[in-house]
C-alpha cells in the first residue's frame, strides 16, 4: 500500500499565519497546495516533509484580476479556473491552449499554478507558458515581498527562487497591445506529461513587424527561452521562412534525452515542427487581436 | 488528529494519522467500500468522490485536507430509495462490466450532468478522460450518461424544462 511516510499537518488560515508555521517548523516543513506533485512524490518516498502546511484556505490567493496593464493570478487558482476565465484566454490564449492538454479534468479541479511553477518539473507546462509571457512572480517571506521575472525563478530542475520559508502568492502577466500566443503540445495519451510541447508570444509593432518574441520548449532540457531563435524573429514580417529559420534554431538549442517517451531524433523533430506551429498561431491571433 | 466532515449528508468525526488518504477514510474509517483504490499514480480515476459538489482524486487528497468539506461518494448517488438517474443510465445501458472503474465513472458523471444537463458526446468523453476503464471501450459508458441526461430525476427538472419529468423510482427498487 503505497501511502506517504509519516508527518505532521497544520492548516494555514492566512499567508502570514503560513509564513509563521513555515518559519515555526523548519526546513522539513512545506506548504501544500492541490497536492497533486507532492502527494505523489511522498508516495514514492521522492519527498518526505516532517510537516506539512496547508494552504488551501487561503482564499486571499484564489483569484484573477486584472489591474491596469497586469493580469494577476493567485498562487492558489486552479487549473480548471484559470481553463475557464474567458478574460485568460482572450489575454492570454496560450493559457487555455496549455489548460486544455494539462493532465484531466479531475485533476485539473485540485492542481494550482502556484503548485506548478514551485514543483518546477521539467515537463510542467505552466513553466513554458509564463516563461514565454515573460511573467513576474511575487513572492513573500519573512523579509516582506519581492518581485522575481521569471527568468531568474527557475533554478534548474525542481528548484526555484521561492525558499523553504517563503511562499509564491501571485503571478504577473503584462498585456500589450497587439500581442498573440500559442501553445502546442505532443502527449502519448490524454492526461500524460509532454513528450515534447512548445510556447511562443509575439508583440506586433504597428506596421506589422515583429517587435517582441519569446519561444519555449517543455521537456527537452532548455533553461528558460530560446534567445537566439528571439533575436532571428525580432524587427521581421512574420512568414513562413522565418518561422522555419526560428525553430531550427530552437530545435537545435533544446537538449532532449532518450526516455520511454521516445528518442532523441523524434523529439527534435518535433520541437522543430511545433515551434513553426506557435509561431504561426501566435502570429496570426496578434494580428487579430481588437485589444490587449 | 481529529478531522470532521460531511459524508453523504452525515456528519463524521474521526482520530487519525495525518498521512491517511481520503480514499482510505473512506474506505477504512468510514467502512464505505464503494470508492474503489485502484492505482500509486493519480491515474486511474475509480477513487474519484465529489468534494464540495466537485470531481476529486481521493488518493490524492488527504482526509486532513477534507476536514470541514463536503464528500459524496458513490453510496449517496441513491436519494430516498430511488437510482440516481446515471446509477440506471449505468443499467440501461451496459455501462459496466466488471464495474472496477464504476463508481468514479458515476460521480464524475453526476458533477458533468449537474453543470450541463446535455452534454453532447465528447464532452462526455472528456470529463471522463482522467479515469480508465478496461472492460467498455467507453462507448456505453457514453451513451449511459447519455440516458441519464435524457431522463433525469424529478428533482432535476424544475432547474431544467426540457427534462421528460419521468420518476425513476416507481422503475427501480433499490
Ligand atoms: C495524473 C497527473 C497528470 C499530470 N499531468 C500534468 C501535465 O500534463 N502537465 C503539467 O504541467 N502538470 C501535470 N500534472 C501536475 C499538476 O499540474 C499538479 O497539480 C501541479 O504540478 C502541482 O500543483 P499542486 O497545486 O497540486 O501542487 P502541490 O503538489 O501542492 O505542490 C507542489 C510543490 O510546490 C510547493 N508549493 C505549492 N504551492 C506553493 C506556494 N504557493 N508557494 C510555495 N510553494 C508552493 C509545494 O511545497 C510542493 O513542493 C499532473 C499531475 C497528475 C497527478
Ligand atoms: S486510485 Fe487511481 S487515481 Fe486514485
Ligand atoms: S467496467 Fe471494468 S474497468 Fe470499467
Amino acid at each position: 500500500m503505497q501511502i506517504p511516510a509519516p508527518f505532521d499537518y497544520e492548516r494555514a488560515s492566512d499567508v502570514a499565519n503560513a509564513l509563521a508555521l513555515l518559519e515555526r517548523h523548519g526546513p522539513e516543513s512545506r506548504a501544500i497546495a492541490g497536492g497533486h506533485s507532492l502527494l505523489p512524490m511522498m508516495k514514492l518516498r521522492l519527498a518526505r516533509p516532517e510537516w506539512l502546511i496547508d494552504i488551501n484556505d487561503l482564499a486571499e490567493l484564489d483569484f484573477i484580476r486584472r489591474e491596469g496593464d497586469q493580469l494577476c493570478v493567485g498562487a492558489l487558482t486552479r487549473h480548471t479556473a484559470l481553463l475557464e476565465s474567458t478574460e485568460v484566454a482572450g489575454l492570454f490564449p496560450i493559457v487555455r491552449d496549455a489548460e486544455l492538454v494539462i493532465a484531466d479534468p479531475v485533476v485539473r479541479n485540485r492542481g494550482t499554478i502556484g503548485g506548478s511553477l514551485c514543483q518546477a518539473d521539467p515537463a510542467e507546462d505552466l513553466s513554458t507558458v509564463c516563461d514565454v509571457l515573460r511573467a513576474k512572480a511575487v513572492i513573500r517571506g519573512p523579509g516582506g515581498e519581492r518581485i522575481v521575472p521569471m527568468s531568474d525563478f527557475h533554478r534548474g530542475p525542481y528548484e526555484t527562487a521561492v525558499a523553504q520559508n517563503e511562499l509564491l502568492c501571485e503571478i504577473r502577466f503584462t498585456i500589450r497591445p497587439r500581442s498573440g500566443s500559442a501553445y502546442e503540445k505532443v502527449e502519448r495519451r490524454v492526461g500524460d506529461w509532454a513528450v515534447v510541447a512548445a510556447g511562443a508570444a509575439v508583440v506586433l509593432s504597428a506596421d506589422g513587424t515583429i517587435e517582441e518574441a519569446a519561444v519555449g520548449l517543455t521537456s527537452v532540457g532548455l533553461d528558460g527561452t530560446v534567445g537566439e531563435a528571439e533575436a532571428v524573429l525580432r524587427g521581421q514580417q512574420p512568414q513562413e521562412d522565418l518561422f522555419v529559420e526560428a525553430a531550427r534554431i530552437a530545435a537545435a538549442a533544446c537538449h532532449p534525452v532518450d526516455d520511454q517517451r521516445g528518442p532523441v531524433d523524434y523529439k527534435r523533430h518535433l520541437a522543430d515542427e511545433l515551434t513553426r506551429r506557435v509561431l504561426r498561431r501566435a502570429c496570426v491571433r496578434a494580428t487579430g487581436a481588437e485589444e490587449g | 488528529m481529529q478531522v470532521s466532515m460531511t459524508v453523504n449528508g452525515e456528519a463524521v468525526t474521526r482520530d487519525i494519522e495525518p498521512r491517511v488518504l481520503l480514499v482510505h477514510f473512506i474506505r477504512e474509517n468510514l467502512g464505505l467500500t464503494g470508492t474503489h483504490w485502484g492505482c500509486d499514480t493519480s491515474n486511474c480515476g475509480t477513487c474519484v468522490v465529489l468534494m464540495d459538489g466537485q470531481p476529486v482524486k481521493s488518493c490524492t487528497v488527504l482526509a486532513a485536507m477534507a476536514d470541514g468539506h463536503d464528500i459524496r461518494t458513490v453510496e449517496g448517488l441513491v436519494v430516498g430509495g430511488a437510482l440516481d438517474p446515471v446509477q440506471q443510465g449505468f443499467m440501461e445501458e451496459h455501462g459496466l462490466q466488471c464495474g472496477f472503474c464504476t463508481p468514479g465513472m458515476m460521480l464524475t458523471a453526476r458533477a458533468l450532468l449537474d453543470r450541463n444537463p446535455h452534454p453532447d458526446d465528447s464532452e462526455i468523453r472528456q470529463a471522463i478522460s482522467g479515469q480508465i476503464c478496461r472492460c467498455t471501450g467507453y462507448a456505453t459508458i457514453v451513451r449511459s450518461v447519455q440516458w441519464a441526461a435524457a431522463h433525469p430525476a424529478v428533482t432535476d427538472t424544475a432547474a431544467d424544462g426540457a427534462g421528460t419529468g419521468e420518476s425513476n423510482s416507481e422503475e427501480v427498487t433499490a
